[in-house]
């Protein structure tokens, strides 16, 4: 399904990824874990499309075609999705109206008919008690004035409403507390299916103890240092990162 | 051209503005004498600094004595914000034009009626207010349009009575308004615990006809506990010359909504100028100019905070496209006396190209000690961080432009509580920038 091999990728002009290969088959769940600053995130946002993060080798191809040629609304159209580490703040837009507008232009892209606001509103419904949200927050203004776990539920909320067959989660368990952990694990569990694969990225093994990954892979100063199972996390979380880093400089 | 105006006027005095009362005359007569001695504000000029009336100056606009009659209902009708019950007064080219207007249902203890019969009718509240409420001391604009003061809107609300429905001015141009100036003088008086909501509207029913001028003055005295809500919306055509003066007089325990919507014109100015004379008024004066091309669009407000214990909110924002250029110039005003004084002042502006260009300068002067006063503004442009975020969802990036500039101003245009108002310049915000 995501077949990157040997990426590069720089961000002013320095260089953060420093040639990473990694193979996704669907129905996979991928862990990237490691130290802060390993590129982790800056994977993320390439594989998004972030147009501050200029790619400078490599490839990564998704279901047979290039995933760095395709605009970054093109890449969610073709169902790469990506939960933000730091959801952005939009005010004056609302989630409704936000998340109408997202879901109808990739069901548009998908060559479906477009959902006018009563229907979408059923849609919601169901989608909301996925990650227990109350509906007045469809109301309000895209992450404006959200607190940091409601902007993460909220991020799996929109996971949930487009369905992607990708779904890149960067950091999502960062910053919250065993609640909303539990909340936004549930909601990730319940959209796997065999035919989507789920990329987890994060610096802490607890939110693996409810995402159970097939593969875990470590990140080190750009590139892969350590791939193995899901037992890999626990020997990271019991020993820390420092070993695998000294192995990677000897 | 001066001359024009200075010839202009002989012919006004001897014939369209002939009769009006002596007062009114002698009125005339001073302006023009202040208008001939200012002149045209130049750039040295603070209040002018960064714009230049040399378009309007250089201009032989001739001074349009008659209404046409040939505007229909059908045109005037997109104005109206789909509304057909608003007490409404059309102007058309500056005159009244009473087959276009609807003043039905008024409430009893409410005139809404052209100044022609209000010298008539209410002969006394015109003579106590006109000319006494906005300066022309130092405005050449206001002088001139005083000098040729012959039509506009009088609304008197008697106390304690609340007008429900919105009083609607509508001064429209048409073609034969090409070269020409309409210089309308309005006059609002709410007495007492008096409430209503008047909108102003300057448009034209002959997009791109040619250019024309208005020079429009409204001055409104808000009485003890009385509530103005005044709307005015400056939709002239894209050719067009616009100067619109809104004075205010605030006394105790009133209250002020304004709201400026400025989207068309080449060349702009709205000043909108309130005084805080008693205690516990409060004024909230908000604000949305939209430019593109090479509109230029000048906004300057001044709050005088007089009295102790009053409130100004003031929350103007502006999207500037193409090579269009945007002033913002607010004075927040604090004499000794007015002491537990709260204002808050705000301009932000978001530029969308890089010839767009904005002059803000929000400014507090305070001679007071003990108040509570803030102000800031921000330049901006839309965030890439956002616009990234919208696309990361499958949103394309024409869609995700046009919703984050749509979102910049939906705040200010929230606090228009007349939905239909506030639904009309939603739409025509986003219309605006659907391609940019």
């Amino acid at each position: 399904m995501l077949d990157i091999k040997n990426l590069r990728a720089t961000v002013a002009d320095k260089e953060i990824l420093k040639g990473i290969t990694l193979s996704v088959q669907p129905g996979e769940v991928h862990a990237v874990m490691g130290p802060n600053g390993s590129g982790k995130s800056t994977l993320a946002q390439v594989l998004a499309g972030h147009p501050a993060y200029v790619v400078t080798g490599g490839t990564a191809t998704y279901d047979g075609e290039d995933l760095l040629a395709m605009d970054a609304e093109v890449r969610a159209q073709k169902g790469v999705f990506l939960a933000f580490q730091y959801p952005v703040e939009i005010p004056g837009v609302s989630n409704a109206y936000f998340l109408r507008a997202a879901y109808n232009e990739i069901r548009k892209a998908r060559g479906e008919e477009e959902v006018d606001p009563m229907s979408f509103a059923d849609v919601m419904d169901e989608k909301m008690k996925l990650v227990e949200m109350d509906g007045d927050m469809l109301t309000r203004s895209v992450n404006a004035g959200f607190s940091g776990g409601e902007k993460k539920r909220n991020e799996i909320l929109q996971m949930a409403v487009l369905e992607p067959r990708l779904a890149i989660l960067d950091e999502t368990d960062s910053g919250l507390d065993i609640d909303a952990l539990r909340i936004v694990a549930n909601g990730v569990n319940s959209l796997k299916r065999p035919d989507r694969a789920t990329i987890i990225v994060t610096h802490y093994q607890r939110l693996l103890n409810y995402i159970v990954p097939d593969y875990v892979h470590v990140l080190a100063n750009g590139r892969i240092v350590r791939s193995g199972g899901k037992e890999l996390a626990l020997e990271l979380e019991e020993k820390g990162y420092d070993w695998l880093l000294e192995e990677a400089v000897a | 051209m001066i001359e024009t105006y200075l010839e202009g006027f002989d012919a006004f005095s001897r014939n369209g503005g002939a009769s009006a009362p002596q007062w009114a005359r002698s009125l005339r007569l001073s302006a023009i004498a202040r208008f001939e001695e200012l002149g045209y504000p130049n750039t040295g000029n603070e209040d002018w600094h960064f714009t230049s009336v040399a378009p309007i100056a250089e201009r032989a606009f001739a001074p349009l004595t008659s209404g046409t009659g040939r505007v229909s209902a059908a045109q005037v009708a997109p104005f109206s914000f789909g509304a057909t019950d608003w007490h409404t007064l059309v102007f058309v080219n500056g005159r009244f034009d009473a087959a276009l207007s609807w003043t039905d249902g008024l409430p009893d203890g409410v005139q809404v009626l052209p100044l022609a019969r209000a010298y008539d009718e209410l002969p006394l509240l015109v003579e106590q207010h006109i000319g006494r409420i906005a300066s022309m001391d130092a405005h050449t604009f206001t002088a001139l349009n005083t000098a040729f003061i012959n039509d506009g809107a009088v609304v008197h609300v008697q106390p304690d009575v609340e007008v429900v429905r919105p009083i609607h001015l509508l001064f429209v141009s048409d073609a034969s308004a090409v070269n020409g100036v309409a210089q309308p003088r309005n006059l609002i008086v709410l007495d007492r615990f008096a409430k209503a909501t008047v909108i102003e509207t300057y448009a034209t029913v002959a997009r791109g006809a040619g250019a024309y001028f208005t020079n429009a003055v409204t001055e409104a005295t808000i009485g003890e506990g009385a509530t103005l809500t005044h709307l005015k919306l400056q939709r002239e055509s894209a050719l067009a010359y616009h100067v619109g003066t809104v004075d205010v007089r605030q006394a105790r325990d009133s209250h002020l909504v304004s709201f400026s919507f400025a989207i068309g014109a080449q060349l702009s100015r709205t000043n909108i100028y309130t005084e805080l004379r008693g205690e516990g008024c409060g004024a909230t004066l908000n604000g949305l100019y939209l430019g593109d091309a090479e509109q230029h669009i000048d906004h300057q407000t001044r709050i005088e905070h007089v009295a102790p214990n009053c409130y100004s909110r003031e929350l103007y924002k502006g999207i500037l496209a193409g090579a269009s250029h945007g002033v913002f110039n607010g004075k927040v005003y604090v004499h000794p006396a007015a002491q537990k004084t709260d204002g808050k002042q705000t301009n932000n502006t978001l530029l969308l190209s890089e010839q767009a260009k904005i002059d803000t300068k929000p400014q507090l002067e305070i001679f007071a000690d003990d108040v509570k006063c803030t102000h800031g503004a921000t330049v901006g442009r839309l965030d890439e961080n956002s616009l990234f975020y919208m696309k990361s969802r499958g949103i394309n990036a024409r869609m995700a432009r046009e919703l984050l500039t749509y979102a910049f101003a939906a705040d200010v245009l929230e606090t228009i509580e007349l939905a239909e108002v506030r639904e009309g310049l939603e739409a025509a915000t986003l219309r605006r920038y659907a391609s940019v």
